[in-house]
């Protein structure tokens, strides 16, 4: 029996050529560096083959495999911190009826906008050498163990925060009242219908955390002292040794369990679908004094406890000389006397988180499209569909990493853009590809799958329908992705920091190099310059939010 | 019909891995008929419409629109309009702009367009709907638009997938008619999916029953109802009786302690193990001659009160049957649980199937 050949419409034939060039385009960005980082693990110095030479020197190496004994040990203790706190936090605004509750929902995202520099830094103006409250520490001291804790707890927090708060507000009303007219404790309550609704939100939330500080490398440079991480070590490795063979061993070995929590949350983040259906009745939690009071008690604390962190760091980039000299001053904004760049990083993280918002929102939105809607081609859209996860399992040193090794390779057509803000742009539009690339595709599913359908029967060309109708749907998500990439742009260190050239440097780079060199308040100043910016394009992006779309999307009302 | 139909479809094969979703299926469709794809879910007839119009094709088989083979052609190059069960209106458009949507890329002139526009939602009933937005219409108002906007560009076939499922039952009444008048008015050629055979025998000119990938009988809705070609149509179109049974003579089946005569059967052997059948509203019970064929002396089990009538279990000996009184005859025989009658199974309303 003669199968079927359909033969391509026009539309078929534009989207196939889009997925295969998103397909090489990927490979590029992600794929080839991260071949080149694992092919350089087993090179030496002059780029000889030596199996697994360097491997068996890293385990054998006590000084570097202890520091992945602390990565794990530090990750572990902070997930453990973590994830409770963020549970309650979390429990807290969603089950409890909370004053100004937009408020502590809002405090507790601060941290997102802040270069993770900035928790290690207050951290030494409160318990450092000269602190406030070193005396707290009885003869100990912050760097260290305990300050990379802390920072990493008031740094991870938001992210488990979100998670938790989605699981926690998609609990169905019904099973409640059920559980109520069962006559069933309240204790019994909360192990049989509130942790398993929430279960996969708290292994998603721990394994967030985990690789958050595993992979994390601001926290550790600055407070870490002499207690070496993985991240600190791939730094030491490439920048102050030169070692790269080393360094893409110390990355692969990053790289190991940040993968392995990526894959289990994907096999978890799967059962969870599951476990929603469409006819759960929303639970809308109702007045209780004490509850209310204990957790509008619990929030207020935690909150305080970011907004020193936070306040620390403002307070302490206005002052003099901490802490003989308590004067406020703008000096120490006065970037140009610290760092030969001045005030140029900070336009140069402008120019870069611009140009990945821009870049970034393109190619993921576009990206999923493509793969969502092109007809057949399995094979290929797959390929691009991996490609687009791959990010999120790779910490942003490892893509660094890579990117030197890929990029730098003296036959590599691509080498002009070494040393450019172009590297700096496309870098960071993969490290933070994933994300994008996900809330495209869950805007896209929302919106009926037979657009497409109708148009084709109408003759309208596919791409049409993608500018009239697909992407003005999609208007929000779509800010979503640009903001997201914004943010993530001018607060992260760890892939970019490789990659600058003396013209191109960043003001979390900078902050980085002149906390190097000693300067605590300018490097506290700057990362406060990064937070007031992604802050502020934070709260301009709600304010568009509420006030712009809802004009132009008056389609959206009934 | 007529000599050169409208679509056919022939030998028509769709597979996914293992599974066969549609096999072996040829079918003809005259121009200007209205043709239902009746079937429980799962049974091909979405499958079937979707390969039609060229968005899942078929893995193997032909099909040809007026004489020309759009087998192997991308939606894009066939001639259909399609109405979905979500109706599929673009949410950010007006309505004016969804019903020109397909108008307004075949370089019409504006005026032309607005003209059309205006032409078609007076034609479907919302002649001042234009200027608003999908959302602020109710459920059948979207789907008169969806219906508008595919019929916008005349195309030679209309395809409508479960129009009504998504409606409430009086606007879903109300909305049968209009499709109906509009399709006869038009005169386009038109296929509906629906699994609602109510839907499917008010509103169709033939009817192709699916089960399981396959076509079971196509016919018009009273040679669907009254005569089923088989046990799956008798069951799936309409209340039916199903008696266990077996066929003592060509014209005579045994079920029970019963005997019951039927029109001669070919093609069934003698003692093979048959189901006869036969429609509640069949059983008959007012003026029964005394020699009446199928004569059983039954008692009321059972009455449920569904409205117009009660549907009654009787029983004979072991055998139930159920049948369907109106409320004059309930009156009339004083019919209660308990109550002792004779009813008849008229031969000429009885199926037999083999079991």
């Amino acid at each position: 029996m003669p199968t079927t050949r359909v033969r391509l419409s026009r539309d078929d034939v534009l989207m196939r050529l889009g997925v295969a060039s998103f397909a090489v385009v990927l490979l590029v960005m992600v794929g080839l560096p991260l071949w080149s980082l694992l092919v350089k693990g087993f090179e030496d110095r002059d780029g000889n083959f030596v199996g697994l030479a360097n491997y068996i020197s890293y385990f054998s190496t006590p000084a570097l495999f202890r520091s992945a004994l602390n990565s794990f040990h530090v990750a572990a203790v902070c997930t453990l911190i973590v994830v409770p706190l963020a549970f309650l936090y979390a429990y807290a605004l969603t089950r409890a009826v909370l004053p100004l509750r937009w408020l502590f929902q809002g405090v507790a995202l601060i941290p997102i906008f802040a270069p993770s520099l900035l928790p290690g830094l207050a951290l030494i103006y409160l318990f450092g050498t000269q602190g406030f409250f070193k005396s707290w520490l009885g003869g100990g001291q912050i760097y260290g163990f305990e300050g990379i804790v802390i920072a990493q707890v008031f740094y991870c927090l938001p992210h488990a925060m979100m998670i938790l708060v989605t699981a926690l507000s998609t609990a169905d009303a019904r099973l409640y009242e059920a559980a109520d007219a069962l006559g069933a404790s309240k204790v019994r309550v909360f192990f049989t219908v509130t942790l398993p609704g929430a279960k996969y939100g708290v292994i998603s939330a721990a394994l967030v955390v985990f690789t958050l500080v595993m992979t994390d490398f601001g926290v550790a440079k600055v407070i870490g002292g002499n207690f070496n991480v993985l991240a600190t070590d791939v730094y030491k490795q490439v920048i102050g040794q030169q070692n790269f063979s080393m360094g893409a061993v110390v990355g692969m070995v990053l790289l190991a369990p940040a993968a392995l929590a990526f894959v289990v949350d994907r096999f978890v983040q799967r059962k969870q679908v599951a476990l929603l259906t469409a006819r759960a009745v929303p639970l809308v939690p109702r007045p209780k004094a004490g509850r209310d009071l204990f957790y509008t008690l619990f929030c207020t604390l935690v909150a305080a406890g970011i907004l020193t962190i936070l306040g620390m760091a403002v307070w302490g980039s206005f002052i003099k000389y901490w802490p003989y000299n308590l004067s406020l001053t703008w000096a120490n904004y006065r970037f140009e006397t610290f760092d030969a760049n001045g005030w140029d990083s900070y336009t140069n993280s402008l120019v870069m988180a611009v140009g990945a918002a821009l870049v970034g929102t393109t190619l993921t939105f576009i990206g999923a499209w493509l793969a969502e809607k092109t007809r057949g081609f399995h094979l290929l859209r797959d390929l691009v569909r991996l490609l687009a996860f791959l990010p999120m399992a790779v910490p942003g040193l490892v893509l660094g990493l890579g990117y030197i090794f890929f990029f730098n390779a003296a036959g590599n057509p691509l080498n002009f853009l070494y040393a450019t803000m172009a590297i700096l742009v496309i870098n960071t539009v993969a490290h933070f590809y994933t994300v994008g690339y996900l809330t495209a595709t869950t805007a896209l599913k929302q919106i009926d799958p037979e657009f497409e359908a109708v148009s084709a029967s109408l003759k309208v060309p596919i791409w049409r329908t993608f500018a009239r109708v697909t992407a003005p749907i999609c208007l929000p998500s779509i800010l979503d992705i640009a903001v997201y990439m914004f943010v993530n742009a001018m607060t992260t260190v760890s892939s970019v920091i490789f990659l600058y050239a003396p013209d191109t440097k960043l003001a979390s780079v900078a902050a980085v190099n002149i906390e190097e060199a000693g300067t605590t308040a300018a490097a506290t100043a700057l990362c406060v310059v990064i937070v007031v910016t992604s802050a502020a394009v934070k709260a301009l992006h709600l304010l568009a939010d509420r006030f712009l779309l809802r004009r132009l999307q008056a389609w959206r009302r009934r | 019909m007529n000599p050169l139909p409208y679509l056919e479809v022939r030998n028509l094969h769709k597979r996914f891995g293992d599974f066969t979703a549609l096999g072996d299926i040829s079918l003809d469709i005259a121009e200007g008929e209205f043709v239902c794809f009746l079937g429980p879910s799962g049974c091909g007839k979405t499958t079937l419409l979707r390969a039609i119009a060229g968005l899942d094709p078929q893995t193997a088989g032909t099909i040809r629109q007026k004489g020309r083979d759009v087998s192997a052609l991308p939606p894009a190059q066939r001639d259909f309009g399609i109405v979905f069960q979500s109706y599929a209106l673009f949410p950010n458009l007006t309505v004016a702009d969804n019903v020109g949507y397909g108008l307004a890329s075949r370089r019409q002139k504006r005026p032309e367009i607005v003209a059309r526009v205006a032409e078609l939602l007076a034609l479907v009933g919302l002649p001042d709907a234009g200027p608003r937005f999908p959302a602020q219409l109710s459920g059948g108002q979207q789907q008169r638009v969806a219906l508008a906007r595919a019929l916008a560009t005349s195309p030679g076939l209309l395809l409508l997938d479960e129009p009504l499922s998504a409606l409430d039952a009086r606007v879903r009444l109300r909305l049968r008619h209009e499709i109906k008048a509009l399709q006869r008015r038009l005169g386009v050629t038109t296929i509906m999916v629906t699994h609602d055979q109510e839907e499917a025998l008010t509103m169709a000119d033939r009817i192709v029953v699916m089960n399981q990938g396959a076509i079971e009988q196509v016919g018009a809705p009273q040679d669907i109802y009254r005569a089923p070609a088989t046990a799956f149509v008798a069951d799936f179109v309409g209340a039916m009786n199903f008696l266990a049974g077996t066929l003592d003579a060509p014209d005579r089946v045994r079920v029970g302690g019963l005997a019951f005569t039927c029109l001669p059967q070919d093609g069934l052997a003698r003692g093979a193990g048959v189901r006869l059948c036969i429609r509640p509203e069949d059983v008959r019970v007012r003026d029964l001659p005394a020699d009446a064929v199928n004569r059983v002396a039954v008692e009321v089990a059972e009455l449920d009160f569904v409205g117009a009538f009660c549907r009654a279990t009787l029983k004979a000996g072991d055998t139930a049957l159920i049948a369907d009184f109106s409320s004059n005859l309930m009156r009339d025989l004083g019919v209660t649980a308990g109550k002792k009658l004779d009813v008849a199974l008229p031969p000429d309303r009885i199926r037999v199937f083999a079991a």
